[in-house]
């Protein structure tokens, strides 16, 4: 589970096209005609979260109900992508997958998010001795195999959908805060910091106001690719049996006991979760990448 | 610069005695431990008083700063005990797994490397192109997809393909024999994980290679030397490629270490008994010692990494070293 | 006694299949791989171990003193000599048995076994020295003592007259260990293997595989007939399925859940065999009596009435490794009950309707009808997972809200031992058919420390304490009812279905017959291979 850093080079300038501002219409009409990859991946991302969000409304059937008249049946007209091993719709249990993809997801990445911001524009600004001793702490858990804390956390608090946020949260905060805090030391050395200072402006009003806004660019790339390695972390913790538990319809789950069991006599039960993962990381990152040369202003000019 | 290799090297030790006390205090903050799940795993019945003698036997009912005082001093003097599950020296349980999980995690990043730089780069010399839309799609499909799930599909699918065609189903072996005692069973072996393994690997370094390649191509430098009119394939050789190559060489670095991580899931899928199955074993059976053990191996190997990776930013760019 | 085990012996071969017996001779030659359903156990030490892992491992290198008849090791009474030459009848009062020890057995080392390396054996199993851990030394509490008169002689003098005896005796696990390796160091057995076993140890590697090579010196005449054989941990199902689909390896002893089973079928046809036998394990529901409101009988009855175990049962067994209905007796043996008396009890009435109208009753009258809790469970697919998934959904029927909590091994049985639960699904697997001492773990704790279901009863001891002496079996048989309705009515914990052993090999492997436990029948002795 690692984090594929995106090289930052310097901060995005804030004011780069206050010049001419585009309405967010025209803007948007840019980014799908430079970029048709990300707004596939847009798309994607869209057509989960409103699956997701409406799973009451459009799921045929309860995703936990068992049917033991319909085990492991085929796709038919009853069952658009057949039943599991329950007997329970594989399409219900895909479109409630999305919400709990979704809540994982999304609340792993902004939480381990946010907190990955605030210690690394912090740890930057402060520098010094808070510095230091952030900077081992992140090296530490950056270290740290995954699996032991996913296991200490699961083992002591149980393997609930929030329990495995936790899970996934805290190592992503400190790669976030690792990419936060290099844009903000190059931040912190142009001279206008200086001068705030000088002002007699307060920490956090320099912090706030001057630093976040200017690593907002990287964070925000940050933050989609960790949605996406969100998702993955649930399934990989699923097949270790560390994951989201039945019988919560998650995809990771969804993948692990049926597609080894059935992945050769009823293969839907294992292809459909795995597209359903595949297909919303790979939206997650089209986007993101889009997202990375929209924003960069090397990118930009191309 | 020796003033700060000597800083930079002094500053691991923190992190390391972080790291040996985050993973101490951790194993025992979960509940249970080796000797219950020695004798209670089986569900069957068990006499209480072998659990007592158990943990007697292991020294698990010191309290616990001696427990911590004698790991540290073990670290010290590189002696890591015994498992408390098999009994054998952890050096010993680490060192018959080693061969195994090198071989794959090497051969997983030559393979990765030999396809992801070429493609990297060609994509980024052809950007736009279909090209660069297959390779950016089937780089991300590499980092989409969750590897014990490509493990057992990739699995199936030689099955299905060597059973249709050969007429009887093959696998590669379910038991790892040494590549100088017989080459092609080793080999056989290994290939299918490698390239597991590799695929996600090389989609990452793909992705990095093609965005650094994009951002030295509009470098200053080799504007100039386009104008200047060198053949346009000698200026991405000498010039553009060797740029690009430090970020990916520095990933490449830390992304093996994070192999570890993915060992553990396909050395399950294809039954090798590797040291990613022995982490998940170590911590499955609450084994104290050994995950210690491993974990800390682990550690290293990543400080060891981005160590060598800030030295070598150090000695390209002189502002970091006086700063 | 002799009767009763006969009569018993022949009600249980109507009721298990018997394999159909091929009058083939066996074939001398070929090697065996197999594959061992987990990563390599701890010791070595099959007197301190309790895990498969050990005994599948270890197994084939040992001789034992009496053991399950391997020619018909689906009996849960027919037990015969291997190290002794005949089985000896008890005294009058069933008090002494005196075993006569077969001569110019050797160990593999070429030392000769004699009466005092099987007494050195038991006593470390009986009586372990301080220092010595003997995880089945609790089911030996009817030995006063073993002795050896002499180098051809074992007497065991037991406290009290008890069925439970034999079976504990031919236990899989009582390898005889070389006195002479014991006095130098009681723990060398937990790194080494030195055994009088078909097979001699080749090479042991580390986490992967355990090699076997055929012991010339054997003292059953032709056997054992494979050259050699090879044991592979696999822990991971899919592995095994495929392995045995590409021929890398012929089989594994434990079980395989039906999906996997059925897609050996379909994929190998005739190419390979599968046989099958109720297994003496099963999932208990547990609920701990000391937490709020599951302190109330009217609660915990409620929640056995909701689920339909007939049909569950029936359902479940084509996705997981269960199948019979059973209380808390293995359903194979004399003293269990059958279905005419299981229906009796709450949690296995026919007609589940009312069954779930008299719980909701129950629910309501204890005012809990809004009752919500989590369900401890254990991360393992098969079966746990999927029985907790399909109890849950039976207990929604009753309007019961639970939620599974699962959790690792270590974690889960920690959760148990200490109380921290409300309600558990358990695991009950013993590996020797031994009813009088299996039901020692419904046990209330003051007995068994083991049973987390945190009651006391002194009836239950009552009828137990009667139970234990007990020779004849129909007399027995009755007690053992009063037991299980005592635990019913007072709904202390549940059987929720036996799991279900099938185990799909290879066609040329020959010999081999299933038993009720995955424990039994490991020496591999008497498999050979039709090639």
């Amino acid at each position: 589970m690692s984090t594929t850093v995106p090289t930052m080079g310097l901060p995005a300038a804030v004011d780069a096209s206050l010049a001419l501002r585009p309405t967010v219409w025209m803007r948007c009409l840019r980014f799908v005609r430079r970029e048709p990859l990300g707004t596939f991946g847009l798309a994607l991302v869209i057509v989960m979260a409103v699956t997701g969000s409406m799973a009451e409304l459009i799921a045929p059937y309860n995703p936990t109900a068992n049917d033991f008249s319909a085990m492991t049946e085929a796709p038919s007209w009853a069952h658009l992508l057949g039943t599991d091993q329950f007997g329970r719709d594989l399409l219900s249990r895909l479109i409630y997958g999305a919400r709990t993809a979704m809540i994982v997801g999304l609340s792993s990445a902004l939480v381990g998010g946010v907190i990955g911001l605030v210690l690394g524009v912090g740890s930057a600004y402060f520098g010094g001795l808070i510095d230091l001793v952030m900077q081992r702490i992140f090296d530490i858990v950056m270290a740290f195999p995954l699996i032991i804390l996913a296991l200490a956390v699961v083992s002591i608090f149980g393997t609930g959908v929030q329990n495995v946020i936790i899970a996934i949260t805290i190592p992503l905060i400190p790669r976030c805060a690792r990419v936060v805090r290099s844009s903000a030391l190059a931040i912190r050395e142009i001279p206008y910091v200086d001068a705030a200072r000088a002002c007699g402006f307060s920490h956090s009003r320099i912090i706030l106001r001057h630093m976040v806004p200017n690593v907002m660019a990287p964070f925000l790339i940050m933050i989609t690719a960790s949605v996406g390695q969100a998702v993955l972390a649930e399934a990989s913790l699923s097949y270790l049996g560390l994951g989201v538990q039945e019988p919560v319809p998650a995809w990771g789950l969804m993948l692990q006991g049926g597609a080894e069991e059935y992945a050769s006599t009823a293969p839907w039960i294992a292809i459909f979760p795995g597209l359903a993962i595949m297909l919303s990381v790979l939206g997650v990152n089209l986007f993101g990448d889009a997202m990375r040369d929209t924003l960069d202003p090397k990118m930009r000019n191309r | 610069m020796y003033l700060y290799i000597i800083k930079r090297v002094l500053l691991v030790i923190p992190t390391l005695i972080g790291a040996a006390a985050l993973v101490f205090l951790l194993m025992r903050l979960i509940p249970g431990d080796v000797c219950v799940i020695r004798l209670g795993s089986s569900g069957g019945t068990f006499d209480p008083k072998a659990v007592a003698l158990c943990h007697q036997e292991l020294g698990m009912n010191r309290p616990i700063w001696v427990q911590f005082f004698d790991f540290m001093w073990g670290i010290v003097r590189f002696d890591f005990g015994t498992s408390m599950w098999s009994g054998k020296p952890v050096t010993t349980e680490i060192w018959a797994r080693l061969p195994v999980s090198l071989e794959i995690a090497l051969l997983g990043s030559v393979l990765a490397t030999v396809i992801a730089i070429p493609l990297g780069t060609l994509s980024a010399l052809r950007q736009n192109s279909w090209l660069d839309v297959f390779v950016r799609v089937f780089a991300i499909g590499g980092i989409a997809t969750p590897s014990f799930w490509l493990g057992i599909i990739s699995l199936l699918i030689v099955l299905d393909l060597t059973s249709f065609f050969l007429g009887a189903a093959w696998m590669p072996p379910i038991d790892y024999v040494p590549f100088f005692e017989d080459p092609i069973r080793n080999l056989s072996m290994v290939l299918l994980p490698a390239i597991t393994i590799g695929y996600r690997y090389s989609a990452i370094t793909m992705r990095m290679t093609r965005s650094t390649m994009l951002e030295v191509m509009r470098e200053d430098y080799i504007r100039t030397a386009r104008a200047k009119g060198l053949i346009h394939k000698l200026i991405i050789n000498r010039h553009a490629l060797k740029n690009a190559m430090l970020p990916v060489v520095t990933l490449i670095g830390i992304e093996f270490a994070f192999l570890i991580g993915g060992l553990v899931v396909t050395e399950q899928v294809f039954n090798l008994n590797g040291v990613g199955r022995l982490f998940v074993q170590a911590v499955q059976n609450q084994d104290y010692t050994l995950t210690q053990a491993l974990v800390m191996m682990t550690v290293v190997v990543f400080v060891f990494c981005n160590l060598v990776v800030d030295l070598l930013y150090a000695w390209l760019d002189p502002r970091i070293r006086y700063s | 006694m002799r009767k009763a085990l006969l009569a018993a012996c022949l009600g249980l071969t109507a009721w298990l299949l018997p394999q159909a017996a091929e009058a083939q001779t066996p074939k001398r030659g070929g090697h065996l791989t197999y594959m061992i359903a987990a990563d390599g156990g701890p010791s070595l030490d099959g007197h301190r171990e309790t895990t498969y892992a050990v005994l599948h491992a270890t197994a084939p290198f040992y001789s034992v003193l009496i053991r399950v008849n391997p020619e018909n090791p689906s009996s849960t009474t027919d037990f015969t000599c291997d190290l002794c030459t005949e089985m000896p009848k008890p005294s009058a009062d069933e008090l002494t048995w005196v075993f006569k020890i077969r001569q110019g057995v050797k160990f593999h080392d070429g030392e000769p076994l004699s009466a005092k390396d099987v007494l050195a054996s038991w006593q470390k199993i009986v009586s372990p020295p301080a220092g010595v851990a003997s995880a089945r030394h609790a089911s030996f509490g009817m030995v006063e003592s073993v002795t050896s008169p002499d180098d051809e002689t074992i007497v065991f003098k037991l406290k009290f007259k008890t069925m439970s005896f034999l079976p504990s005796l031919a236990d899989p696990w009582n390898f005889i260990y070389s006195k002479k390796r014991l006095e130098q160091d009681m723990h060398w057995y937990e790194k080494n293997i030195l055994g009088s076993g078909p097979f001699k140890l080749d090479t042991f590697t580390i986490g992967q595989s355990v090699k076997g090579v055929r012991n010339p010196d054997y003292y059953w005449p032709g056997q054992p007939y494979l050259d050699g054989f090879t044991a592979i941990f696999a822990p991971k199902q899919s592995v095994r399925v495929e392995a045995i689909r590409a021929d890398r390896a012929a089989m594994e002893f434990r079980s395989m859940p039906p999906a996997a089973v059925e897609q050996l079928n379909k994929e190998l046809g005739d190419k390979v065999v599968t046989q099958s036998s109720d297994w003496n394990c099963g999932n208990v529901l547990t609920p701990n009596h000391k937490v709020k409101p599951f302190d109330d009988v009217r609660v915990r009855k409620a929640l056995f009435l909701a689920i339909d175990q007939w049909k569950g049962a029936q359902a479940l067994s084509k996705i997981a490794v269960v199948k019979t209905v059973g209380s808390i007796v293995f359903p194979g043996s004399p003293l269990a009950a059958t279905k005419e008396e299981l229906e009796q009890l709450a949690g296995y009435w026919p007609d589940i309707e009312k069954s779930r109208a008299e719980a909701r009753r129950l629910l309501k009258e204890a005012g809990q009808e809004n009752l919500t809790f989590d369900l401890l469970n254990r991360n393992v697919d098969q079966p746990y997972l999927i029985v907790g998934t399909w109890i849950l959904d039976e207990w929604s029927k009753i309007g019961v809200k639970a939620t599974q909590k699962v959790v690792p091994t270590g974690p889960w049985l920690d959760a148990m031992r200490s109380g921290n639960f409300t309600v558990a699904l358990e695991a009950n697997c013993q590996n020797i058919v031994n009813p009088i001492a299996d039901v020692n773990r419904w046990m209330p704790y003051n007995v068994n420390q083991e049973n987390f279901a945190g009651f006391l009863d002194p009836t239950m001891i009552e009828i137990y304490s009667k139970l234990v002496p007990e020779t004849d079996m129909t007399k027995a048989r009755v007690l053992m009812r009063q037991l299980e309705k005592r635990i019913n009515d007072e709904a202390h914990q549940l059987m929720v279905t036996f799991w279900y052993r099938q185990v799909p090999m290879r066609s040329y492997v020959k010999g081999w017959k299933i038993s009720p436990s995955h424990y039994l029948n490991q020496d591999l002795a008497n498999i050979w291979l039709d090639k």
